[in-house]
């Protein structure tokens, strides 16, 4: 699938130098033997910094990173069999991994005196409720306890409905509401109702609160002084900015956050908010959300995370995501097509159909390894899905026969396609040289199998040929 | 209420501003704008969210013009301020509603938790004031109490809300709503839909197609189509912006959450990036809390001319480590 995108875009250009992408193009520049030195390694720490700057991690949490990370690359021997650029990249990726907690989810902390208190806290609009909902699913399902949900919002209008209905939806309990209540009171009747209705969790929504609103700080640590929560969550949008190390902090020392929930993990950003949540509050990232829907609620992977941090893909994200969008049935029998080499036209246009269903290009094209560096190239105005609608309205005005064979398509069946489909026979040759380069990738990828495919990343499914001089650039 | 617009503005920027501004003192104080100079300034406005760009140019412009000159704080501000007015300016444009298009069309988008239905509740009071005859639809039929959350707001500011039945199709509701906007000689319809993420084209589409059914009524709507951007957003900002833009040719922003922490350098970014008018900036949760955008004040707010200097020494290597606001 992955070749296809770089054929529909890119046509018959050369892709082998952009894809070595962002990091991989300065670590290619290093010495190609011996013990790195200061300055090749300075050199690949500047782009490291920059990739994590546009991913949203805070300065000082980038800064720090790049020292530890640069002591501990300087003088490390590079052996014969891997290149200095994969050295690098590989203590920089485990560098990171670390700092995001390592491997290993963290689960959520349920060792108290049922009722167990959970406290959710955040800023606006951070997904605090949502989140209440998903965990409450999760523990009535997953864990079989039995759940209650409180909404401690008494702020924004209608929160305390939105969390009643999302608990029915959960198929969870929520605690009535009575007007008028503050929140300290409504967290002392929802932990009394706990007691008394032999509840194992009540999961505490507040009110989203500016880190700097004094106020409702003394009021959130009000509540955690009325209930002692076994866990509170600090709830955050994978879209936050340099803030982020701000609003840790103020909950961190006004609250004592336990644990990270970060939230949005399906949009397209690179998430540096949960390296920077990670190091100043210490508290491990327990779950991430990702969808709307109440099951949308999923484990933390920190390699999934560096790796997106550092503009290296999400590729494991991208097969979610293509499994979640894409039309199973058709999937499998592409693939399966795919796997005995039968990859015929039809499949392809079947594939066009669901890649135009997976939303905006260069969203995909994020998570793939190595794009950022390419989207820049191409700038935004070739990212257009027009060359899709070309394509498909090519394979239309084939017979069913030249969409099973397309060796049979000739000059003179080249001349009517393109007339029928309005194109022109250069844009029918462009499309089927794509489709012949596009069954040799699948070959390749048949080989080298999904676990190769993210060892070695793209590079591995280009042609082998020899690199075109001078490696033409792109855009 | 004159008071409250720029004590109020200046409360949320100056908090944005504590820390740049403090951080430049720190730098800048009787110093030498030298390469090391330099690098910890790109640094302090990347911290601001300003964005890799912006900030390398704002270096370069300085690097030309000052290089090596013994420079004060003061100037630096001055000239940062300068700099950043000048990149907002020609964005600085308020949203007014046309009298010819009656009513006028608003429909508001954004990813999920950035504050749309807030904001369309202070515009409703906003123009309700000016003496607009303002409706609003409760275009989210997705998210749980959506529709109440708009209806508790329509009692607040005292604008009839238009909403159906849940889960109802928003298209539908928009189509519905106009045409009973239009009879009842409404001057403004503000549509509020279901927040969502930008890369996700199915729900892209249903905004779309919003679009296309009211333009089956009147092909003229919608008049604008407001993003509204929370100011703690990163830079994946600029990815929200241009895909919303491509897909439903929004023509403003209105920023969100600007009494928080964070800067909101971001809308700079933004403003280098695309030029599209930032109409105004949500600075609270109270119905009077949305003001007019303006360029200066933000500038000045964000770089902060009269925040205490820190003191010039020492202070540069813990600033650097990112002490919060």
């Amino acid at each position: 699938m992955f070749a296809q995108w770089r054929d529909i875009f890119w046509g018959e250009r050369p892709l082998f130098e952009a894809l070595s992408g962002k990091l991989s193009g300065v670590f290619d520049g290093l010495a190609k033997r011996g013990a790195l030195s200061e300055a090749d390694v300075a050199e690949a720490m500047r782009e490291v910094r920059l990739a994590m700057l546009d991913a949203d991690v805070a300065l000082p949490v980038v800064k720090d990173f790049v020292t530890k990370v640069r002591e501990r690359a300087v003088g490390h021997e590079v052996l014969d069999s891997i290149s200095p650029g994969q050295a690098v990249a590989k203590i920089v990726n485990d560098a990171l991994i670390d700092a995001l907690g390592g491997a290993g989810a963290v689960p959520l902390n349920l060792n108290a005196v049922p009722p167990v208190p959970i406290l959710m806290v955040g800023l606006q609009g951070s997904g605090k409720t949502t989140t209440s909902g998903k965990i409450a699913l999760r523990l009535a399902t997953r864990e079989r306890k039995k759940v209650l949900l409180a909404s401690l919002d008494t702020q924004r209008p209608a929160a305390q409905l939105q969390l009643q209905q999302l608990a029915e939806r959960a198929g969870v309990p929520s605690l009535p509401i009575v007007p008028g209540q503050t929140p300290v009171e409504i967290a002392r009747r929802a932990m009394d109702t706990g007691r008394r209705e032999g509840f194992d969790v009540v999961i505490l929504d507040t009110a989203g609160r500016l880190s700097i609103d004094e106020a409702l700080m003394n009021e959130v640590r009000e509540i955690r002084a009325e209930t002692s929560p076994a866990e509170t969550l600090l709830v955050v949008d994978a879209m936050t900015g340099q803030d982020a190390v701000n609003t840790a902090r103020a909950f961190n020392e006004a609250v004592g956050v336990t644990g990270v929930v970060m939230t949005r993990m399906d949009g397209d950003a690179r998430g540096g908010a949960a390296l920077s949540m990670r190091a100043v509050t210490g508290a491990p990232i327990k779950l991430t959300g990702s969808g709307e829907k109440l099951d949308a609620l999923e484990e933390f992977h920190p390699e999934r995370v560096a790796g997106r941090i550092l503009g290296l893909g999400d590729i494991a994200g991208l097969v979610e995501k293509a499994a979640d969008t894409l039309d199973h049935e058709e999937s499998e029998k592409i693939a399966l097509k795919m796997m005995q080499g039968k990859f015929d036209l039809d499949d392809y246009a079947a594939q066009i159909r669901q890649i135009a269903k997976m939303g905006s290009l260069s969203g995909i094209l994020d998570m793939l390894p190595g794009m950022g560096k390419v989207k820049q190239a191409l700038g935004d105005k070739d990212l257009d899905t027009s060359v899709l609608k070309r394509h498909q309205a090519i394979i239309s005005s084939m017979t069913r026969a030249e969409r099973k064979t397309p060796a049979i398509i000739k000059a003179s069946r080249k001349k009517r396609i393109a007339a029928g489909s309005g194109s022109t026979v250069q844009d029918v040759n462009r499309l089927l040289k794509q489709f012949d380069d596009m069954s040799t990738m699948m070959k390749r990828i048949n080989k080298l199998g999904m676990k190769g495919l993210m060892r070695q990343g793209m590079s591995a499914l280009m042609p082998k040929g020899p690199k075109p001089p001078g490696g033409r650039p792109f855009g | 209420m004159a008071l409250g617009f720029f004590s109020r503005l200046k409360a949320g920027l100056s908090r944005s501003t504590q820390k740049l501004g403090g951080g430049i003192a720190a730098v800048f104080t009787r110093r030498k704008l030298d390469d090391a100079a330099l690098e910890e300034l790109e640094d302090l406005l990347i911290a601001a969210d300003l964005g890799p760009n912006v900030a390398a140019r704002v270096i370069e412009s300085f690097r030309s013009s000052r290089f090596g000159t013994e420079v004060t704080d003061e100037e630096i501000r001055t000239a940062l301020a300068a700099e950043i007015a000048r990149v907002l300016e020609p964005v600085a444009v308020p949203f007014v509603p046309d009298p010819q298009h009656r009513p006028h069309v608003a429909l508001v988008v954004g990813v999920n938790g950035n504050g749309k239905t807030t904001t369309i509740g202070k515009m409703a009071r906003f123009y309700g004031e000016q003496g607009l005859k303002v409706m609003m639809v409760a275009g989210d039929t997705f998210r749980a109490a959506a529709v109440e959350q708009l209806q508790v707001w329509g009692d607040r500011v005292g604008a009839p809300v238009i909403a159906g039945p849940p889960n109802a199709d928003a298209a539908g509701l928009a189509f519905d709503a106009l045409k009973r906007a239009r009879a009842e000689g409404a001057d403004l319809l503000l549509i509020d839909t279901a927040g969502r993420l930008h890369n996700k084209g199915a729900l892209m589409e249903e905004l779309a197609k919003i679009i296309r059914v009211m333009r089956k009524f009147d092909e003229t709507a919608p008049h604008s189509v407001l993003l509204v951007l929370d100011a703690t957003t990163g830079q994946n900002a600029i990815e929200q912006v241009r895909v919303f833009k491509e897909l439903v040719n929004v023509t403003g922003l209105i920023v969100t959450k600007l009494d928080g922490s964070a800067r909101g350098g971001i809308v700079v970014a933004l403003a280098d990036t695309f030029g599209l008018p930032v109409h105004a900036v949500g600075v609270g949760e109270q119905a009077e809390d949305l003001r007019p955008f303006s360029a200066e004040a933000f500038a000045n707010g964000l770089v902060g001319p009269s925040i205490r200097l820190s003191s010039p020494d020492g202070d540069e290597k813990k600033d650097g480590e990112g002490d919060p606001a």
